[in-house]
């Protein structure tokens, strides 16, 4: 529609209020990130005094300096790094080869195994369950818990096997001539000509392992185990559920204001690091397997 | 929902069509038995198996757990050995107030966030259609669809943060115009407002990125020949562009409908405080609370089971009345 002539005043003045709601909607998504980002380098006693609004007031680092001194924050750190690396090559391990076999239509029973997989998509066991059967099979406070519990989801198999699926069996022609098995036409012909699909699936574990939260708390006890947002849920509840614990930490310098948002900013960035990549693949991924199943 | 259905796929269609036709020929010659076929096409069953096996030990083996609801579950005799009886767990459920104001919630929550939820990124999708300059349009989305992939925990931090009674921004507004600072968190007229909105704030946006898709599948033509008819922006939107993703629309409405149970209880975990428990507390954080943090393991686990069976009922019902109306399903 880009293209389209602009005739009427009328549809100036439509798309000038359309430009003008839109501008309003994405400065009010950007401004808590702002404030949040000028409220961790300003000053314990004017954030206190709710005097940042837009930037930063009395700037310091002083907060920051709390919170990258404090050796948990470093470990739950490292522990994100961990599930996350893992917990992806983890799940690409099971979802390329599984998804490659559904789209097989050569595959036995292919019709049932599709089905077994969307019907987790439907139901649920729910929490309890899951919570005993992992409990059951001896995975509580471990990084291989958190790492196999997951790696598996009817969404990302769903996705990978449709763009399977759009691949043009001529594609694989040649390789099949020069006697090739199933596991290198999946090496050597699909996994190439889905890169982008795969892309967006690594990029959708990557995302959810780092920002796993609810899981980790509940299977997680050990404090060098727990991962940055479950660290950072801590830090919070702790700081804000206690006023007067709250009330020790504010000094001219910090204040349990300044020192949330720093951890916030700190552990925002990566996500922002890898913004880009995301923005490139996960609109596609969206398409290809949003609504379908 | 099957591919061929699906309004937004298009053009690998037709190749599809042509290689899955090929199959099937190529299938009349191929041997029947199964032995011969294992033989032949095993590599593919090796592929398969992993991924099976890890459905059935983390998905499909809790299900057979659920049986608990049904049984006076003890650790020491595990699922299988606790004996049966019946439906005793739900006639507490039912009896049991917070229980009652728990679905209650989470009804009330869902319909907000089906209200004022649902048509935001329908709204925003086509607001974004709408605009020629096409720097504006890529910077304004690259914003709008950052906080969908922020954590819950920073997000609630954000909203506790700038909430907060002493030095939050919420309460600085308030300020300018003489109101009195308020403890939004602790007031429970004030959570579903501030949990309806935040859902809202972080994911409208990259919801909206569906039915931008579906607008870009739209024939260009039948624009031309409005223009041609001079058509204005605003008719072309509602009598084109609007009725063209109705499609869907619906589809989308049925998985908003089919998950209506699945209301996002980690934000309210992280929002939630004792004081505000009367209106925020939904059937998955009173699960929660009371089997995982309370050891009411069997309890918990059945209002999971009246949960997700409601979900169910609740897909298959709203697929089949969209079966009916609009020949648009999920299936």
């Amino acid at each position: 529609m880009t293209n389209m002539n602009l005739y009427s005043r009328g549809d100036k003045l439509f798309v000038i209020i359309n430009m003008v709601l839109i501008a309003l909607f994405t400065l009010s998504t950007l401004y808590p990130f702002i404030y949040i980002a000028s409220l961790s380098m300003s000053t314990g006693f004017e954030a206190r005094a709710g005097n940042v609004i837009l930037t930063p007031v009395g700037f310091t680092l002083e907060a920051y300096k709390q919170v990258l001194s404090e050796p948990l924050f470093w470990t739950s750190y490292m522990n994100t790094f961990i599930y996350t690396i893992f917990g992806t090559l983890m799940s690409l391990a099971f979802i390329i080869p599984g998804a490659y076999a559904l789209s097989r239509s050569q595959l036995y029973g292919r019709r049932f195994w599709n089905l077994m997989v969307a019907f987790t998509m439907w139901f649920n066991a729910g929490l309890i369950p899951f919570f005993l059967n992992m409990r059951d099979l001896g995975l509580l406070d471990s990084y291989f818990g958190i790492i196999i519990g997951f790696a598996v989801n009817g969404f990302n198999i769903i996705l990978l096997r449709n763009f399977f699926e759009g691949i043009p069996q001529s594609f694989e022609e040649a390789a099949r001539m020069d006697g090739a098995n199933e596991f290198q036409v999946l090496w050597k012909v699909y996994m190439p000509l889905s890169k982008p699909a795969i892309a967006t699936v690594a990029l959708f574990c990557i995302v959810s392992r780092w920002n796993g939260f609810f899981w980790a708390m509940v299977l997680l006890q050990d404090e060098d185990k727990i991962p940055l947002q479950v660290y950072l849920r801590k830090v919070i509840a702790d700081l804000s559920d206690d006023e007067e614990f709250a009330n020790t930490l504010l000094t001219s310098a910090y204040s349990f204001e300044t020192v949330s948002a720093a951890i916030i900013v700190c552990s925002i960035i990566p996500i922002l690091l890898i913004y880009p990549f995301l923005q490139k693949y996960f609109s596609k991924g969206i398409l290809l397997g949003g609504v379908k199943e | 929902m099957t591919r061929e259905q699906d309004p937004t796929v298009g053009q690998t269609e037709t190749l599809v069509v042509e290689a899955r036709e090929a199959q099937r020929h190529r299938k009349v010659g191929q041997l029947e038995r199964v032995g011969d076929h294992l033989k032949r096409e095993w590599q593919l069953y090796v592929m398969l198996i992993p991924t099976i096996l890890w459905l059935l030990v983390f998905l499909y083996k809790p299900m057979y757990g659920l049986q608990i609801a049904f049984k006076d579950y003890s650790i020491f005799r595990g699922v299988a050995g606790s004996p049966w009886i019946g439906l005793e767990h739900f006639q507490t459920l039912f009896g049991n107030d917070q229980f009652i104001r728990a679905l209650k919630n989470t009804i009330i929550i869902s319909f907000y966030g089906l209200i004022f939820g649902f048509p935001m990124p329908i709204i925003l999708a086509l607001m974004f259609n709408e605009i020629l300059v096409q720097t504006f349009k890529k910077t304004a989305q690259t914003i709008v669809y950052l906080p969908h992939f922020v954590s819950s925990v920073i997000i609630a931090g954000i909203v506790i943060t700038a909430f907060s009674p002493s030095a939050g921004i919420v309460n600085t507004f308030l300020g300018w115009f003489g109101m009195e600072s308020i403890y939004f968190l602790t007031k429970p007229e004030w959570f579903r407002p501030i949990f309806v909105g935040t859902g809202i704030w972080q994911e409208a946006g990259f919801q909206s990125i569906v039915y931008l898709a579906a607008i870009a599948g739209v024939s260009p033509t039948l624009y031309e020949s409005a223009v041609v008819d001079g058509a204005s922006r605003w008719q072309m939107m509602w009598k084109i562009t609007v009725p063209s993703i109705l499609p869907t629309i619906i589809i989308m409405l049925i998985i908003r409908i089919g998950n209506m149970l699945e209301v996002s209880f980690e934000m309210i975990i992280l929002l939630y405080q004792p004081a505000t428990y009367s209106t925020a507390d939904v059937v998955n954080t009173f699960i929660y609370r009371q089997g995982i943090q309370g050891g009411q393991y069997d309890l918990a686990a059945a209002a999971g089971l009246f949960n997700a069976v409601v979900a169910f009922v609740l897909v298959m019902t709203a697929n089949t009345i969209s079966k009916r109306y609009s020949r648009t399903s999920l299936w």
